[in-house]
């Protein structure tokens, strides 16, 4: 099964649209909640970074028995150091979006805490492109 | 602990997601950083904030929180009312501030 969502820069209103359907879907085909709940954390963390960071960027969500597949591919400045970007603290939001309450820089610490595997590709002023597999076994 | 004896206890205003008020509450975080509530909220709890936008019900929904309290006489924007309502997950007002409504709360649930 495959979802496909867009997402664009600046949109706080939409951000966390997808991670919402995903979690009905999840719930629907009876995927352990415990599971369910570490796919959209991660997921809603990447959507937000791309209202947040990028200029707009497409979500596929690949689902088969044996995992659950997330690639967020985003236009945008892309990230400089992606060890920085690792770091818990580490925020480059304008003050815009801290006032939200985002800019914690925790969000990709989150997404690496509930992944089974991430990767993480950027091109600075291209885009940046993630991976966040989950297992469901 | 359900949602409906905090109201009564903390003289709390029901502002929106009612279908929520019987739900069983297991704690409570204090916070105003988004992804630090993602990352750290318990299953259940309460969670208390002074930030009134779309994004807090989000969170609320994906970590399932039993309720969210806003402090200081805040109102929440018209978008994150309505997923309250569509989620029934009680949002509660009080007129306290951060500090006091955390103590509050925390006395409470220690009892
Ligand atoms: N899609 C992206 N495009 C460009 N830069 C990004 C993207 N995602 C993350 N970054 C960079 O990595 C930094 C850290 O991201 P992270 O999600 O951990 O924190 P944050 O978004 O700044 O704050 P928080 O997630 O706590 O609200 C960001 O501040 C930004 O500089
Ligand atoms: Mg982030």
């Amino acid at each position: 099964m495959q979802l496909n969502y867009s997402i664009e820069g600046g949109d706080f209103t939409n951000a966390g649209n997808a991670s919402s359907q995903v979690k009905k879907i999840l719930k629907k085909l009876n995927v352990d909640p415990k599971i369910t709940r570490r796919v959209v954390v991660a997921l809603y963390e990447a959507e937000v970074n791309v209202a947040a960071h990028a200029y707009r960027g497409e979500i596929i969500v690949d689902i088969n028995t044996e995992r659950i597949r997330v690639v967020l591919k985003d236009e945008g400045p892309g990230i400089e150091s992606i060890e920085n970007a690792m770091t818990e603290g580490f925020s480059t939001a304008s003050a815009e979006v801290r006032q939200m309450g985002f800019g914690a820089g925790m969000g990709l610490p989150n997404i690496n805490k509930n992944a089974d595997e991430l990767n993480i590709k950027s091109d600075v002023g291209v885009g940046t492109e993630l991976e966040i597999i989950t297992k469901l076994k | 602990m359900q949602v409906q004896q905090i109201v009564k206890k903390l003289n709390l205003t029901v502002i929106g997601g009612n279908d929520g008020i019987d739900n069983e509450i297991t704690g409570g975080y204090t916070s105003d950083l988004l992804s630090d509530v993602m990352g750290n909220v318990g299953d259940g709890n309460v969670w208390i904030t002074l930030q009134t936008h779309k994004n807090v019900m989000a969170i609320a929904s994906l970590r399932d929180i039993s309720a969210v309290i806003l402090v200081k006489g805040l109102k929440p924007d018209a978008d994150m009312l309505e997923k309250a309502n569509e989620e029934g997950i009680p949002v509660l007002g009080t007129e306290m501030e951060t500090f006091e409504v955390t103590g509050k709360l925390f006395g409470f649930l220690q009892k």
